[in-house]
């Protein structure tokens, strides 16, 4: 199972990141775990700057803005 | 038809950028004509005053969102060659200053949503931007941004537009600059100082011209996407009031004679939480019932650059002492610059 973790501090592209990615990860059939990270302190020890940004495994796969649809698909097949 | 576009703009994007400015061009030039058209159209007199309102909301409507999409297009593709790590490398190790004279302009052209200000904060910090330089940035990038500039150009000309820009500038420098001189490292909480020092190099990923004709498309999708409602109601209001409420209605309250209107305007609009769209109809209604234009700019300002909730947030990283000064410093560039508009003007 996917681990993926939203970095945010609780705005509303925080919240549309996750349920983007809940909904394309339904739509592919593909078990996730989506976990939202407010915690200034975790943020910022993923070296991100801008939010929301996108943990995958433990890596940062994307910072600043709502992820674009393609990119999550592209996520979710790997 | 989007589909199409995208795919010519994706094959070619520099004949699709020319084609673009040609077609909005054209577009922009028969606007008037079009506009006098639609009004004949309706069952109004053109010279009475209802037709003079209608006239004015269907040409100023399509010019406005027409300037917007252009604007916030050209500056999405902006944006993505300052992405907030590379505004970040720039920024670290130079001296106050001149630093931060770039750290205001940079914070006009760095993307920037008001959620991502407390992480861009520490991020900064901890690449060893200095305090006063970080603050600069931080004041800067949401009051003076592309659609503050386009709303404040298309609805009341370019002398408002230049000088909410370098007046917004000023208030950035000069308050990012006073805070660096107080020497307040001592108040940023003490979780933040102790994090370990980053350094401030970026990896610089190769970016296509069709990418940041994406990145365009993704701004004027989300930015005019989002605001246009706020843009119909504050030309909808200027047409409306512009007949019925008496000229000088607010010249007596919010006039130049009357010395206590700028700081008041302030102070009402620090509770007041709203993007520069969304305080346009409001400025659009004080302008035109004779309010003097430096305090509904000081208003402006106040309303963007200074708010309860970004404090709440701010609280997370900076100690009480810090957040009463930023408020302070703030409030007093916004107020001299008030009072210096309406002494001018």
């Amino acid at each position: 199972m996917m681990e993926i973790k939203v970095l945010g501090t609780g705005c509303t592209n925080c919240k549309a990141t996750v349920a983007l990615i809940e909904q394309i990860a339904q739509t592919k059939g593909v078990t996730v775990h989506v976990q939202k990270v407010e915690e200034l302190r975790e943020i910022m020890g993923y070296g991100v700057m801008s939010t929301p940004g996108v943990v995958i495994d433990g890596k940062v796969v994307h910072a600043g803005g709502i992820p674009h649809r393609e990119k999550i698909e592209q996520w979710l097949s790997n | 038809m989007f589909k199409t576009l995208n795919q010519i703009a994706q094959k070619s994007p520099r004949l699709f950028l020319i084609l673009a400015a040609v077609v909005w061009f054209a577009l922009y030039q028969v606007l008037i004509p079009l506009s006098e058209y639609c009004v004949t159209l309706l069952p109004v007199e053109r010279s009475s005053r209802l037709g003079g309102a209608l006239q004015f909301f269907f040409y100023d409507t399509p010019k406005v969102l027409m300037l917007l999409t252009a604007v916030v297009f050209v500056m999405g593709m902006i944006n993505s060659y300052f992405t907030p790590e590379r505004t970040r490398a720039l920024l670290a190790g130079k001296t106050e200053g001149v630093a931060n004279v770039m750290a205001a302009s940079l914070g006009i052209v760095t993307p920037f949503c008001s959620c991502s200000a407390v992480p861009l904060f520490i991020g900064f910090v901890q690449a060893g931007v200095p305090l006063g330089v970080t603050f600069s940035f931080l004041i800067a990038a949401p009051m003076v941004n592309e659609v503050a500039l386009t709303l404040l150009f298309g609805m009341f000309g370019w002398k408002v537009a230049m000088l909410y820009l370098g007046l917004g500038l000023s208030v950035a420098i000069m308050a990012g600059w006073v805070i660096g001189r107080l020497k307040m490292e001592a108040y940023l909480e003490d979780w933040v100082r102790d994090m370990p020092k980053m350094s401030a190099q970026f990896e610089d990923v190769g970016i296509t011209l069709s990418e940041r004709i994406q990145a365009g498309f993704a701004s004027v999708r989300e930015i005019v996407g989002k605001v246009w409602p706020y843009i119909l109601v504050g030309i909808a209001l200027g047409g409306v009031i512009h007949g019925y409420v008496p000229e000088d209605f607010m010249a007596s309250i919010m006039g130049k004679e009357a010395w206590w209107s700028v700081p008041l305007a302030i102070l009402v609009g620090i509770p007041m939480y709203t993007n520069a769209a969304g305080v346009i109809p409001i400025v659009q209604a004080l302008l035109t019932k004779g309010a003097a234009l430096g305090t509904v700019l000081a208003f402006m300002m106040s309303v963007i650059a200074l708010s309860l909730p970004e404090m709440i947030i701010l609280r997370k990283v900076l100690k009480i002492r810090l957040i009463a000064t930023f408020v302070g410093v703030v409030a007093a560039g916004i107020l001299i610059v008030g009072y210096v508009f309406n002494a001018v003007l």
